[in-house]
């Protein structure tokens, strides 16, 4: 994938703020790392950044007009903001709350919308591949094999989430973003993800935006937790669970709040 | 409590009346079309003669249901681009900017401006400049009526298609953007193709509206009761020889325009199901 020696760290965050309107700040002053093949869990109550911060790792955040970022964030070494959005996101693909598939497209033109909507042309001996290489990943194969031509839509939910997973790594991206990505699913399919990024960290580095705190201490390596817009505290998730240095961690990890 | 009834008791009555109204005019229609169906039989509706002479009286709408049809597609289809456009403009490209609200202020203004005005622009502005080309000699007919048509229909299009275009969820729109897809490719490829079924029933209520038009076409076909030969040849709309001719029309002939009238609505109603089901399954 890549020439240059990987350092252990694949995004290095420095000093980020971001403000949807001026002076009013979503994330304030946030430094962190995200380690290579590693799932790290940014955790904290609703409305403290968390969704931001994430999307702020691709860009997505631009798509709001009047949005204000400063500092950097460092993808292997680079500025992120020096990139290309479109080089930036075929890297680091995201996955959403919600599944969702494109309804106007099969299950086999949802893998490959992103070569597709980039108007990337491809034979169609390798779109096969990358479709049925991507599906195993997500272990949605054996489930869809037979239905290839029937639009994404009438999959389950959990299938669905899955699908848009594969849609997501289809590009081999070298991070995926997830932001709660369990939370619309039933417990038999949150499982079911949860095993699947744990399978996926072996060749993708993942950032989980969650809820739930067990879900973060069950598949986490690392753990962020954020509270008004900071990152309060961050490390190894069995350090931050067994020993929060934070008193508002502590809080939020007994349920205090959110 | 009882004030609750008596409200009740009120919309009641008054959803009664709205119903009784309606089908008081269907029936109407139908009573008045009688004698020129029992006269004429189908083939009032495939017959294009129209002729009061008395004696050798004979009615068919074949020529002003063409002269409907033919002026109202081709509204339709100098409407599609310019709504289309429009749309896309005022709720994609340009949606939540200020630019993008005086835009939409301004196509609701222009769906409020009665058709008469409508006609006399087309009347004194449109006609004159159709002559000065030497496309046609006096400005009437079927083309001027069509464009003042289509310029009547574009607001109403336009505010349709925005309407449904804005109702594409954002994440469709997230998801094709997080696999880098440029602005152009998510409209393209997410929402054209999302709206699609929406916009085109929204072409098909604003086809709805021009079938119907009566009073700027009137001002500006050339009511003359034949098939248009041509596209700069005058000839006459279901609705404008309503309008022209039932101030003197009495026994068969005013049977014969209540005929007319009730075709039109059988045609306008149907298109207008027709569109509102689409939309309905988009919804
Ligand atoms: N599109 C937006 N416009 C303005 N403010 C926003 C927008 N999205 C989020 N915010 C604000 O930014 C803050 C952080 O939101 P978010 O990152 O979505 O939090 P979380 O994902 O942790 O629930 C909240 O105060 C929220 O109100
Ligand atoms: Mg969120």
């Amino acid at each position: 994938m890549n020439n240059t020696p990987q350092s252990e760290n694949v995004l290095e965050i420095r000093d980020l703020f971001i403000a949807y309107e001026p002076g009013r700040y979503a994330v304030k002053d946030v430094s962190a790392h995200v380690r290579r093949n590693s799932i790290t869990a940014i955790m904290g109550p609703s409305g403290c950044g968390k969704s931001t911060l994430l999307r702020a790792m691709n860009r997505m955040h631009e798509l709001y007009p009047n949005i204000e970022t400063k500092g950097d964030i460092l993808l292997d070494g680079q500025s992120i903001f020096s990139m290309s959005v479109i080089e930036l996101r075929r890297k680091v693909g995201m996955v959403f709350q919600r599944p969702n598939p494109f309804p106007n497209m099969t299950i086999y033109e949802n893998v490959v919308a992103g070569f597709s909507l980039n108007d990337i042309r491809l034979k169609k001996s390798q779109r096969d591949d990358i479709v049925e290489n991507a599906l195993r990943n997500v272990a949605l194969w054996d489930e869809v094999k037979e239905s290839l031509y029937r639009k994404g839509t009438f999959l389950s939910g959990g299938q669905q989430q899955r699908l848009c997973v594969a849609r997501a790594i289809a590009f081999n991206p070298e991070v995926l973003l997830l932001d709660e990505p369990t939370s619309a699913l039933d417990p038999i399919a949150t499982s079911k993800i949860e095993d699947l990024l744990g399978e996926l960290k072996k060749k993708y580095t993942l950032v989980l935006v969650t809820h739930n705190m067990s879900q973060a201490a069950r598949i986490s390596d690392d753990s962020m937790f954020m509270y008004l817009g900071e990152l309060v505290e961050s490390g190894h998730t069995n350090t931050l669970f067994t020993t929060p240095k934070d008193p508002r961690t502590e809080a939020y990890l007994t349920g205090k709040f959110g | 409590m009882s004030g609750d009834r008596i409200t009740k008791a009120l919309l009641f009555i008054s959803s009664l009346t709205i119903l009784l109204l309606g089908a008081g005019i269907v029936l109407s229609l139908f009573g008045g079309a009688i004698p020129a169906f029992r006269e004429f039989g189908l083939k009032f509706i495939v017959s294009p003669a129209w002729n009061p002479t008395t004696g050798s009286e004979e009615y068919g709408a074949l020529s002003f249901i063409a002269g409907t049809v033919i002026t109202s597609i081709l509204a339709l289809i100098i409407c599609i681009p310019m709504a289309f456009s429009t749309s896309l403009f005022i709720a994609e490209y340009y949606n939540g900017t200020r630019t993008s609200s005086i835009l939409r202020s301004l196509v609701d203004l222009l769906a409020g401006i009665p058709s008469i005005v409508y006609g006399f622009w087309g009347f004194y502005a449109l006609r004159p400049l159709l002559v000065a080309t030497g496309l046609s000699d006096q400005g009437f007919g079927v083309f001027t009526a069509s464009l003042v048509l289509a310029i009547m229909i574009v607001p109403y299009a336009t505010s349709l298609s925005a309407e449904i275009i804005s109702m594409v969820p954002a994440e469709l729109k997230e998801a094709a953007y997080s696999l880098g897809a440029t602005r152009r490719e998510v409209i393209f490829s997410v929402v054209i193709p999302s709206a699609r079924s929406g916009i085109i029933a929204s072409f098909i209520l604003a086809l709805g509206r021009a079938l119907g038009e009566t009073m700027a076409v009137t001002m500006l076909i050339g009511n003359a009761n034949v098939i248009p030969k041509g596209l700069f040849a005058p000839g006459n709309t279901m609705a404008s020889v309503i309008a022209n001719q039932f101030g003197e029309a009495s026994g068969l002939k005013l049977s014969a325009l209540i005929a007319v009238g009730l075709l039109l609505f059988l045609i306008t109603a149907i298109v207008n199901a027709l569109g509102k089901l689409i939309i309905k399954r988009f919804a």
